[in-house]
């Protein structure tokens, strides 16, 4: 593991300059491998930052960049989503449910959406963070409110400490839906598997804050495939693909943390050790992969009253993916969006069939949204 | 259209907005004067050209840092009328008024309606209330209806945009979109965040009207990209703009990359969109710099001779991409 000390300041962010420098190295080094590189984002902000930044049209055909599961609404399984909606729909007017924003968008299996529910009557609410939830409830002790939590390591514990504080002031008119996935376990299924060929990971920024970089060490270790923490902004992207394909060159896969402005070795330890306490892990549903192994957080035994669906008796639902939505496929790095027949025609933001044209963060969302053809 | 019941979205300016106002109220009242769909109709009267707006307003929070409902009121529909080259002459103004809300609140509204208009030099000459009852409106809503007159020879419209055209806004983006977000949400967000709410008369009649404009558009809700792609698919021409020209100010900056939310598709209500040929447009720039709200005045495009009505973004690695229709309220991300 080397930590880089590079020139990460504010002023290099969007230089225009230094990225031509950078782009003209990458050719070069592109150009001597003689293959295709496939390097997989999991995370649903560098996607966005991505497609934003139009770099997939100035980098050279050899390296081919693939979105992994790293949209937190898209790898909701439409069986959870469908619980969710049978929340949603229970005890109508009495129920208040809370949510981020992007989950009021996403349909079930049987083309519903919590937008829909609410419209027939259902009392929803989109909050900007699950205090506010928690507010609400203690504000309206008559009604149940509800949290839909879903999510990575980022908002895990932010509502960890929501949960913990509702506990503490005996709030029981409050109750979260737990949907939190982990993405380290999500990494080592997509290698264990090798249903895609991944060759490197561009890895997350802001799980990786929370958690620490250590988690990752396995990448390199079991696998030999290189990984590198970046930041978010079009030249740290470009660094980041720059590492990887010099160590495919050199055959010499690392960790590399180059979002030291933002990452430890062992992330936030009040995060981490908030986590421990409130969750524990469970073999969590992936949207069209199923379940992953300890890759999903329920409520440790001290707070499992906190669980929604127990709360209310919602039990797992089995369901079908939509009929030819290949939403996961292009969660597994895959299909790219366009391979979709549905794709910009009977699936668009407005109308989706799938979860990552919903979501802001979906890769289905971000190559309609800035025209992305490659 | 997608939906049986209306959507929230139908509200933001996007493109739910476009679809609904086309294939409900466009294809109802269709006429020359609405089919122009810019911010104002301008109507032919013997001897002169009189513009026509209206526009209602339900702001959450009433009060917001750099205004309140009340101004934007004001300043929104002098805007619309101005950005057709005309002078604002009259409005009127409707409110709904929820049962229950304090005459404190509704006097600070009315007198901060006095200020603004004072300053766009307009008479407030007619107007209605309305009470329904409690829960049957939030607060209060406005609507305002203004009239203004065209002189003579001044003719801007979308359909006038021609490749070459630059294309200037007067200022930072996003401030009004986020100034609201924060308010409303209490997201606690530190730093020199207002709202942009200003009349933009002065700055239009004495900048912009006498160098020759070919269009100017009234920038609010669902922001540049939703304008500058309303410019594009009017005038058939693809619209290119750099995203290192784009003004935003550095508190907006980061409250927009913390948030996810991106400052080209979020609200304003300062801010006017001018396109021009390079000869004006460099007049344009020089002479609003000078005026108060065109200090921050800068080009940001240009109009290209690709006739595939596209929005492209020139981004600061020097890609290309596009800059697609807004296509609903712009939600904060999950992580």
């Amino acid at each position: 593991m080397t930590k880089a000390a590079n020139y990460f300041e504010e002023k290099y962010w969007k230089d225009g300059s230094l990225a031509e420098k950078m782009l003209a190295e990458l050719n070069s080094l592109a150009g001597s491998l003689g293959r295709k590189v496939n390097i997989m984002e999991v995370c649903g902000t560098h996607t966005m930052s991505i497609a934003a930044s139009g770099i997939r049209n100035v980098l050279p055909d050899e390296i081919n960049l693939i979105s992994g599961p790293g949209c937190p609404v898209c790898v909701t399984s439409s069986g959870d989503i469908d619980r969710v909606l049978k929340l949603a729909e229970l005890k109508k007017g009495g129920l208040i449910i809370t949510t981020f924003g992007d989950m009021v968008k996403v349909p079930g299996s049987r083309k519903r959406t919590l937008n829909d529910v609410k419209i027939s009557g259902s009392d929803i609410r989109v909050v900007y963070s699950p205090l506010d939830a928690l507010k609400l409830a203690s504000d309206k002790p008559g009604k149940e409110v509800v949290f839909i939590g879903v999510g990575f390591e980022t908002t895990a514990p932010l509502i960890a400490a929501t949960v913990k504080e509702a506990h503490s002031n005996k709030i029981k008119n409050f109750c979260v839906a737990p949907l939190f996935k982990l993405v380290p376990p999500a990494l080592r299924y997509l290698l264990d598997t090798g249903i895609a060929k991944i060759d490197a990971f561009i890895l997350p920024g802001h799980v990786s804050t929370v958690i620490g970089y250590k988690k990752y060490f396995f990448l390199a270790d079991e696998y030999a495939v290189p990984g590198t923490i970046v930041g978010f902004e079009p030249i740290d992207i470009l660094n980041g693909i720059s590492i990887i394909i010099k160590q495919i060159k050199y055959n010499d896969p690392k960790l590399r943390v180059e979002y030291s402005r933002a990452v430890s070795a062992d992330g936030n330890l009040t995060a981490v050790k908030l986590m421990e306490e409130v969750y524990g892990t469970y073999d969590a549903q992936w949207r069209a992969i199923g379940p992953i192994k300890d890759s999903g957080y329920i409520f440790s035994k001290k707070y499992e009253d906190f669980d929604a669906f127990n709360r209310f008796c919602v039990a797992p639902v089995e369901t079908e993916e939509p009929k030819g939505c290949l939403c996961g496929k292009v969660l597994l790095g895959l299909a790219k969006p366009p391979a979709c027949h549905h794709f910009g025609k009977s699936c668009t933001p407005q109308h989706a069939v799938g979860p990552c044209m919903v979501s802001a963060e979906g890769a289905c969302a971000a190559w309609y949204k800035y025209g992305i053809e490659k | 259209m997608f939906f049986e019941n209306i959507p929230l979205a139908c509200g933001s300016g996007g493109r739910l907005t476009c679809e609904l106002i086309k294939e409900v109220f466009q294809s109802s009242f269709s006429n020359k004067f609405l089919n122009e769909l810019e911010d104002a109709a301008v109507i032919d009267m013997p001897g002169s050209k009189i513009a026509f707006t209206t526009d209602s307003y339900v702001v959450n929070p009433l009060f917001f840092p750099g205004g309140d409902i009340g101004k934007i009121a004001v300043c929104g529909t002098v805007n619309d009328l101005s950005v057709k080259g005309a002078v604002p002459v009259a409005i009127s103004c409707g409110f709904i008024i929820e049962e229950g809300l304090p005459l404190k609140i509704l006097k600070e509204v009315v007198s901060s309606m006095k200020k603004a208009a004072a300053e766009a030099n307009v008479k407030i000459v007619t107007g209605d209330t309305k009470v329904v009852e409690r829960l049957k409106a939030d607060k209060l809503f406005i609507n305002t209806s203004g009239i203004g007159v065209v002189k003579k020879g001044i003719d801007v419209s979308q359909k006038r945009i021609k490749p070459g055209d630059l294309i200037i806004i007067n200022g930072d983006l996003a401030s009004h979109g986020i100034a609201v977000l924060n308010a409303r949400n209490n997201l606690g967000i530190k730093g020199d965040i207002k709202s942009d709410c200003a009349p933009l008369n002065g700055l239009i009649s004495y900048s912009i009207i006498p160098n020759g404009p070919s269009c100017m558009r009234d920038v609010t809700r669902g922001g540049l990209g939703m304008v500058l792609n309303e410019a594009a698919s009017s005038c058939g021409y693809s619209i290119e703009i750099d995203e290192n020209a784009l003004p935003v100010s550095k508190p907006v900056k980061s409250a927009c990359d913390m948030l996810g939310i991106d400052p080209l598709y979020a609200a304003n209500e300062g801010k006017v969109a001018v396109f021009a040929s390079e000869k004006n447009a460099l007049k344009i720039l020089s002479s609003m710099r000078k005026h108060k709200y065109g200090k921050r005045a800068s080009i940001i495009g240009r109009v290209l001779p690709e006739k595939k009505a596209k929005v492209w973004l020139k981004t600061s690695i020097g890609a290309k991409r596009m800059v697609a229709m807004p296509e609903g309220e712009q939600l904060p991300r999950i992580c």
